[in-house]
């Protein structure tokens, strides 16, 4: 989206600098540059606007296809009688048109409202709400520890490109990149929470706190709750930041102004921090949007193995019922995350790196 | 007009007395040609010795896989007459104890190979085929059909694919070919951004515009032209995807996705869990799966760093 947007911009902001002789030459290219970066950003919200209409339908087609009865499932089994069942039906507004209910719905999301959860008979958004701090706990957490560790290690393993701690991390990090993440919670739990033979049963098992404290307890508690499951999501998330950020750090490390740094007589850590990883960012910086988006969406499996109380765990509740309207608000709120980041980026690009979009 | 036509009729007729040699000698240059190219990228490759022990690893399982009625019997994984008592641990009978139902988990394991193989190749094989021809589509192509591919394919990319892998799989019917089409349907856009790029460079290139003034029409610039150009790009794709098929193939089977008939690693950590191996401590039941899955994903994903780094010349320059 970004490439394909920059040569427009970079052209006119060619001709409009040199073009502009006289008086306002001084500020000139300035306005112009500024004029066209609102101009790229009003393009890149409108995109979002339209990617987020998108994802509106497509959530309503895509769960329309669950072949199961809810109201079926509502009732669960329980005698109703076909009265009952034909109210039901109505208060959830299953008996309407397929066209009166989408737009039906499309007005209800326009103003925040994503209808009643079968499964809580609750407002959706309430059990959005209600579920989203712990997600952002837990997966804000992890991302902003497994962020820093790839970033680090990455600058390390590529400053030390070949070494054994190069290779020895590299590998490390590709090894647990293969893991799947519910998998080692799950071993984390049996360890840690378990116990396995001399060790003891050090972390709780899941949930997100043991009940009954407050005040600093209650921190300490949950501080307690959150170490296994961000132990997981750093494990399986860094190696990602740190291929990236390895990999564009080697591109940089042949360049001819790290050789005129190194000449000018800069120290090995000077050239380093303050020349190369700095335009060596901007892969990563990418990365780091892509996963921030991700942040929301949580992780469906982490949580669901760790009872955490968050959106991924209140995510799987809603497919096995399938509790139609919490699944839908889930699937907006989780999109609309991913491309808010998204825009988010594209919109502070140009800023970081004048080559794009100026 | 008239005099290109003639030139065209005369060097024909000139020509046609040699064709069948000269056609052949083509031919045979041109796998000639291929078989070097091959082996330079053979050469090339076994230089990469994490490259090489991932396809050491890929050979060992794909083997295990074709071999599996050989190796531990065909009636292993029924439940009625299974061999064993519930959740044993390790012993000399069964090296990696038994699950709920009795059966050896060693052989549940070495069935399990076949499914994550057979869904990660078939799954990466469908997410490349649909990049590659979106991507050389867009990339061919100007004008609104490009846009409104680039649209799609953005839209897509924008989906948590996890979400929508599981929304997809939910909505279908269980089997393995609602898991191959959801994995495949889903992880397809990465692909293509990346095909439409190098379509993009490709098509810069002085001798489409030759084939094109020869007469050249879509189809063939894009299959005799672009196609062979971007085909080492997708190679190297695939074999990444693959790995990442195969840990989606173990989510959806532990989100209970999976088609319940057979066996898979991830639908075996399901039952684990379900059976209270976790709390139980029952760790040969649950470490094996996960391990497994892990050294699969492991060696396809060495194997494509490998092919990655000898295809693209700008990596081998930073090594």
């Amino acid at each position: 989206m970004t490439a394909e947007s920059t040569p427009a911009l970079v052209q006119s902001a060619d001709t409009d600098g040199p073009a502009q002789a006289g008086p306002s030459a001084a500020r000139g290219p300035r306005a112009r540059n500024t004029k066209a970066y609102l101009q790229y950003v009003a393009g890149k919200i409108a995109g979002a606007v339209v990617s987020l209409f998108a994802v509106l339908v497509t959530s309503f087609f895509l769960f329309r296809l669950i072949p199961s009865d809810p109201v079926k499932q509502m009732t669960g089994g329980r005698r109703v009688s076909a009265q009952q069942l034909e109210s039901l039906r109505h208060q959830f507004g299953l008996d309407l048109p397929m066209w009166q209910q989408f737009t039906n719905y499309i007005g209800d999301a326009l103003t925040g409202d994503f209808g009643t959860s079968y499964q809580f008979h609750a407002p959706v958004i309430d059990k959005i709400s209600e579920a989203l701090p712990a997600t952002l706990l837990l997966t804000g957490t992890a991302y902003v520890l497994y962020t820093a560790l790839g970033i680090w290690l990455g600058t390390r393993t590529a400053w030390r490109n070949g070494s054994r701690s190069d290779r020895f991390n590299t590998a490390f990090a590709l090894t647990l990149y293969s893991v799947p993440s519910f998998w080692l919670g799950l071993l984390l739990i049996i360890v840690f929470s378990v116990g396995l033979g001399p060790i003891p049963g050090l972390f709780p098992t899941g949930g997100l706190e043991s009940g009954g404290e407050t005040g600093f307890a209650y921190v300490v508690d949950v501080a307690h709750h959150l170490v296994l499951p961000v132990i997981t999501l750093v494990a399986v998330g860094y190696a990602q930041t740190l291929l990236v950020m390895r990999s564009s750090l080697l591109d940089e490390m042949g360049s001819d102004y790290l050789t005129t740094a190194r000449a000018k007589g800069l120290r090995d850590d000077v050239v380093r921090r303050k020349h190369a990883v700095p335009n060596a960012m901007l892969p990563t910086f990418t990365l780091m949007f892509v996963n921030l988006g991700h942040v929301v969406a949580g992780q469906i499996l982490v949580e669901t193995v760790f009872s955490w109380p968050g959106l991924g765990g209140l995510f799987y509740s809603a497919l096995s019922v399938p509790d139609l309207p919490l699944v839908q608000g889930l699937f907006f709120v989780f999109a609309t995350a991913v491309i808010l980041a998204n825009t988010l980026a594209d919109v502070l690009y140009p800023l970081l790196d004048p080559r794009v979009g100026r | 007009m008239t005099a290109d036509t003639n030139t065209d009729l005369d060097t024909d007729l000139d020509n046609t007395p040699v064709p069948p040699p000269a056609a052949k000698s083509a031919r045979a240059l041109a796998r000639a040609r291929k078989r070097r190219s091959a082996a330079r990228f053979w050469r090339e490759y076994r230089t990469h010795r994490s490259g090489l022990w991932g396809l050491a690893g890929l050979v060992v399982i794909a083997l295990v896989a074709l071999c599996a009625p050989l190796l531990v019997g065909a009636d292993s994984q029924s439940v009625t007459d299974a061999p064993g008592g519930a959740l044993e641990a390790p012993s000399g009978e069964f090296p990696l104890g038994t699950d709920q139902f009795g059966r050896s988990v060693l052989a549940l394991l070495v069935w399990g190979a076949r499914v994550s193989l057979t869904v990660g190749l078939l799954a990466a094989f469908l997410c490349v085929a649909i990049g590659t021809v979106v991507g050389i589509v867009a990339g061919h192509f100007r004008g609104w059909y490009s846009t409104v591919l680039m649209r799609v394919t953005d839209w897509f990319l924008v989906m948590p694919t996890l979400v929508l892998a599981i929304a997809l799989a939910t909505v279908m019917s269980r089997s393995l070919w609602t898991v191959i089409l959801a994995i495949g349907v889903t992880t397809w856009p990465t692909t293509a951004r990346l095909v439409r790029a190098q379509t993009l460079a490709v098509e810069s290139r002085p001798y489409i515009e030759r084939a094109r003034a020869l007469g050249g029409g879509h189809g063939h610039i894009m299959q005799r032209h672009v196609l062979p150009n971007v085909m080492p790009l997708v190679l190297a794709q695939t074999t990444l995807v693959i790995s990442s098929a195969i840990l989606t193939e173990a989510t959806l089977a532990f989100l209970g996705l999976g088609d319940p008939t057979i066996t898979s690693w991830g639908g075996m950590l399901q039952d684990a869990r379900e059976a209270g191996a976790v709390s139980a401590g029952d760790w040969w039941y649950l470490a094996p799966p996960g391990l497994a899955i892990a050294l699969v994903a492991l060696a396809f994903t060495l194997c494509g760093r490998a092919v990655e780094a000898v295809l693209n010349p700008k990596l081998r320059v930073a090594r």
